[in-house]
């Protein structure tokens, strides 16, 4: 349904210190109906490539590079004139972000809010968007519906804040959701109601969701297929289950061992040593290698490709993939 | 003086602690009062030395007003605090600033924790010159696991963790006894996180620190504290050894909380615990148990909504305290 | 122009772009005067209001003529600008061109003076509304407040009845203290920020007591508007001193200032434009540059730019 191919966007660096290559060649597809989990730590490029599937990505600083396509529905998003740009953003493709506070407009009602998108792309009267906001509003289990569609943001929690975004978001009935850290700003008992929202609309309305997290308790939740992220690059993709049993790439196990866990024998965290270096200076070779506990003279002088791991569709960006036995002997 | 602390006692005790912040008034303070935001409502505990009490809640809980109460960075409403057997709520100036330097305090955003227009180096000599102390910078940042040439550099050239770690430094220069670690690994990637927890941890066992660990996340606590308190709407609503709490938690809040928790594991088959409703606002607490309003028990009754379950051991002399009338039939 | 103003003027030119040099070469070895000169148009800033200090402080050696000196009152009323009378010559027969070289010590005096006083007394009611509050803070600000609400030719008029002619330290602290409200509010609000931020709870967590918290952590952090505002301050005040010179109630004559110059400039405005028009020029010139330097600084002292972390 969406393919990402090759997609490079670089940003230019004030007083030219130099290109960020904030996302250098990340290639992934997304399923009708699926979720798909975008999982990094920041700087790893998440973000930067949510916002370059709609063209969000400010310009300059920052350009999409050609030979990058992101093909939705057989068209190619990036080629396309803005009119038809807009016709998918927001009816096709929606969107929700991480600052609920940010995202909503404070001078205007939610249901105006709601309602526009409805009276963009489908032509609606005022009244009918109305009703199609307090219809919403009850979708995402906001009670008093048609007293709430007048308040304005700062009227609201932070919980019902993130509510009316994605009741925004789904106005149009889009066919995919991209949803960039949509419970970060919450507390944690909020997150459990927002993230128990999105689970039953997807069910309810069949859209397929990009889930853009950091946390992979959230990915191992909710779903189906991961995208790992290091520095720019996927550097391993499987199903959710097959990721969790058997992480391959270092840094996906380094970050699994390194979450706190409730439900486990306590022990001492593990931690990856050093710091997610930057965006104008990635490492030569594997860009993980300075990090990494198994790293040898190959993963300095040459970068891996994403190389199958035998299970179906699972790869990583690893020598280890060819090399199996250096794992083994490290530990 | 101080008299000679008899073995066993707590180095921080805390009784009764209060603090409501009046609402804001008009000109000149004219206009109606309105009502105060309780923002810490009567919490008592005390810390044993070279132990660590974890402070768990969400936003609104009071959890990072006591620790600053404590400090005697804000002025508490009622209450006492004791450290090391004096009143620190009755100190002079001069006693106070001697007092600082056996408390510290790590704080959570480490983009504002730190000067902008001081290097590491000032920053950390600033504590050193109040207090006439030989302490060494380079000495200090070694103890981190930083190298000495970070004195010289300013916070923004530092990354997230790296800055954490110097605010680590500073609260250490003065030799304390007692750390209040507001949030200190919430703002940070989850690899990194663990290398600041495994810090704190090493630090604490090598100058036999004593912590109160505040926190909103029940699972980064588990690896720290030797006791969790819970706090909801100023009030603590459980506290118990670590152990016992995530094994038993007797608090519907807490179980709830504890159920939130995102685990990176795709097959657990835990029962989530969905609460209803927002965190009210801590100027409108609802009466009886703060909780019933979000409370999921099956035994929730009229006694809920009229009377205050107090902070009681269940069983008794167990050192499980609950504030829950059904705290005998945890869900 | 004798040979000797000639020479003195050459030299204030290359002591101005001398100076430009020599700050820029400074800019190497540091983050912040390089941001400064991102601005093109800040070394030019720099470079117009160094020549015109220069000027100011050697008057006596660039102006070929006493400014106040009526040379010729039949023969060179009004004369156009010449070789000899660089500016031409007023309705008295003064060397203009002299009259704005001495004209730029007062007006650039009571400008930067002015801004001073305002700047100073700002900051200070600023930073103890900001740092006290209650009702510290309410006194203060109401009467902000009002000092905003009143028109200030209306205070300075009032001033004037006192004085009939104001003397110079009268019209600096006139203007000063009329004009320090818009600081003052832009202080507080940056102390009220910055006095909750985590580095000063920690410095007071530490045991550093009031004063070290405001000089070391507060106002340092504050001093990026700060500054930039004294920058936009001196035009302003440059700007009203032309103003109330215009309606007769600023320097008192012959002393020159380029507001005086205007005003006497202004009924042979179409006869003799050079007279009104050096003057306007020379205070839209500081204006401008002053306006050039407050950009380059507002970018040279925000910490967020520092390092350019994208």
């Amino acid at each position: 349904m969406l393919r990402v191919r090759d997609l490079k966007t670089y940003f230019v660096t004030e007083h030219g210190r130099g290109t960020a290559r904030a996302v250098d060649e990340v290639s992934f597809d997304l399923y009708p109906g699926e979720t798909l989990g975008i999982v990094g730590e920041s700087g790893c490029g998440k973000t930067v490539t949510s916002l370059s599937i709609l063209r969000l990505v400010p310009e300059p600083p920052g350009h999409i590079l050609p030979g990058s396509l992101i093909e939705f529905e057989g068209r190619n998003l990036l080629a396309l004139p803005a009119p038809e740009l807009r016709a998918v953003r927001g009816n096709q493709i929606a969107m929700i972000f991480q600052e609920p506070m940010t995202s909503l407009n404070p001078v205007f009602t939610v249901g105006d809010q709601i309602g526009e998108a409805a009276i963009i792309h489908q032509h609606l009267s005022r009244k009918a968007a109305r009703a199609r906001a307090i219809e919403m509003l009850k979708l995402v289990g906001i009670a008093d519906p048609e007293e709430r569609v007048d308040d304005y943001p700062h009227q609201l929690s932070g919980g019902m804040r993130q509510r009316v975004m994605i009741a925004m978001a789904l106005v149009c009935h889009p066919k995919v959701l991209i949803a960039d850290e949509p419970t970060t700003a919450l507390d944690v008992t909020i997150q459990a109601q927002i993230l128990e929202l999105l689970d039953r609309l997807q069910q309810e309305l069949g859209m397929a969701v990009l889930l853009i997290t950091h946390d992979l308790g959230l990915v191992a939740g909710h779903a189906d297929r991961v995208v790992v992220m290091y520095a720019g690059r996927v550097v391993e993709t499987a199903e959710t289950t097959e990721l969790f049993d058997r992480p391959t790439h270092p840094y996906t196990e380094g970050l699994l061992a390194a979450v706190p866990r409730i439900d486990a024998p306590l022990a001492r965290l593990h931690a990856i040593p050093g710091q997610v270096p930057a965006a104008t200076a990635w490492p030569a070779g594997c860009r993980f290698h300075p990090r990494c506990p198994y790293a040898w003279d190959k993963c300095i002088a040459q970068e891996p490709p994403l190389l199958e791991t035998g299970v179906t569709g699972h790869a990583a960006r690893c020598w280890l993939v060819t090399e199996p036995e250096r794992r083994q002997a490290k530990r | 003086m101080s008299a000679p602390r008899p073995a066993g006692q707590p180095l921080v005790e805390v009784r009764d602690l209060v603090k409501h912040y009046a609402a804001e008034r008009g000109w000149f303070g004219l206009g109606r009062p309105r009502p105060p935001v309780r923002a810490v409502d009567g919490v008592s505990f005390a810390i044993g030395g070279g132990s660590t009490l974890g402070l768990v809640g969400e936003s609104g809980s009071g959890k990072t007003t006591v620790g600053r109460t404590m400090l005697r960075l804000q002025e508490a409403t009622s209450g006492r605090v004791f450290f090391e057997g004096s009143d620190v709520f009755a100190l002079d100036s001069g006693r106070l600033r001697a007092l600082r330097r056996r408390m510290q305090i790590v704080f959570q955003d480490p983009y504002s924790s730190l000067n902008p227009r001081m290097t590491v180096g000032e920053t950390l000599r600033e504590p050193l010159k109040i207090h006439h102390l030989s302490g060494e910078v380079s000495s200090l940042l070694e103890e981190v696991g930083l190298d000495p040439a970070f004195a010289k550099r300013y916070p923004h050239e530092l990354s997230g963790g790296q800055r954490q770690r110097v605010g680590i430094a500073r609260a250490l220069s003065v030799e304390p006894r007692f750390v209040v670690c507001d949030e200190p690994v919430s703002a940070l990637d989850v690899s990194v996180q663990a290398q600041v927890l495994n810090l704190l941890a090493d630090l604490q066992s090598r100058r036999r620190l004593t912590y109160l660990f505040i926190a909103h996340d029940l699972a980064v606590v588990r690896h720290i504290a030797d006791t969790v308190a819970v706090m909801y709407l100023g009030k603590i609503v459980e506290r118990a050894p670590a152990a016992e709490i995530y094994a038993l938690p007797r608090h519907p809040y807490t179980r709830a909380l504890l159920s939130a928790v995102p685990e990176p594991d795709p097959r657990a088959t835990k029962r989530r615990i969905v609460l209803s409703g927002d965190i009210p606002s801590p100027a409108h607490p609802p009466p009886g148990c703060p909780f019933h309003p979000r409370c999921p028990h099956p035994k929730k009754s009229e006694r809920c909504r009229t009377e205050v379950p107090p902070l009681r051991e269940v069983p008794p002399q167990s050192g499980h305290l609950a504030a829950c009338h059904y705290a005998e039939q945890p869900m | 122009m004798t040979l000797g103003t000639w020479f003195a003027l050459l030299v204030a030119i290359i002591l101005a772009a001398e100076a430009v040099r020599a700050v820029r070469h400074r800019a190497f070895g540091s983050e912040r005067w390089r941001r400064f000169f991102r601005h093109p148009t800040a070394a030019w800033g720099v470079g117009i209001l160094a020549f015109l200090v220069i000027v100011a402080v050697a008057a006596p050696l660039i102006a070929p003529f006493d400014p106040d000196r009526q040379l010729d009152i039949i023969g060179l009323k009004n004369h156009p600008p010449s070789w000899t009378f660089l500016l031409g010559t007023d309705v008295l027969s003064r060397d203009v061109w002299s009259r704005i070289v001495y004209g730029a010590r007062v007006s650039l005096g009571i400008g930067g003076l002015g801004a001073l006083v305002a700047v100073s007394v700002g900051s200070l009611v600023g930073a103890v509304a900001g740092y006290y509050r209650r009702w510290v803070d309410a006194v203060l600000m109401r009467t902000v407040d009002i000092g905003l609400a009143l028109p200030r030719i209306f205070i300075l008029l009032m001033a004037v009845a006192l004085w009939d002619r104001l003397p110079f330290w009268v019209l600096v602290l006139a203007i000063g203290l009329t004009s320090w409200f818009g600081t003052g509010r832009l202080v507080r609000a940056e102390v009220l920020s910055l006095r909750e931020r985590d580095y000063v709870l920690a410095a007071r967590a530490l045991g550093a007591g009031a004063g070290g918290v405001i000089f070391r952590h507060v106002l340092p952090n504050a001093a990026a508007p700060v500054i930039v505002s004294a920058a936009l301050g001196v035009g302003n005040v440059l700007l009203l001193e032309a103003s109330l010179s215009f309606l007769g109630i600023g320097i008192r004559p012959p002393t020159p200032s380029w507001g005086n110059m205007i005003a006497d400039g202004a009924p042979s405005v179409y006869t003799a434009p050079w007279t009104t028009v050096a003057a306007g020029l020379a205070i839209s010139l500081v204006v401008m540059s002053l306006n050039a330097v407050a950009d380059g600084l507002r970018d040279a002292l925000d910490p967020h730019e520092e390092g350019g972390a994208t």
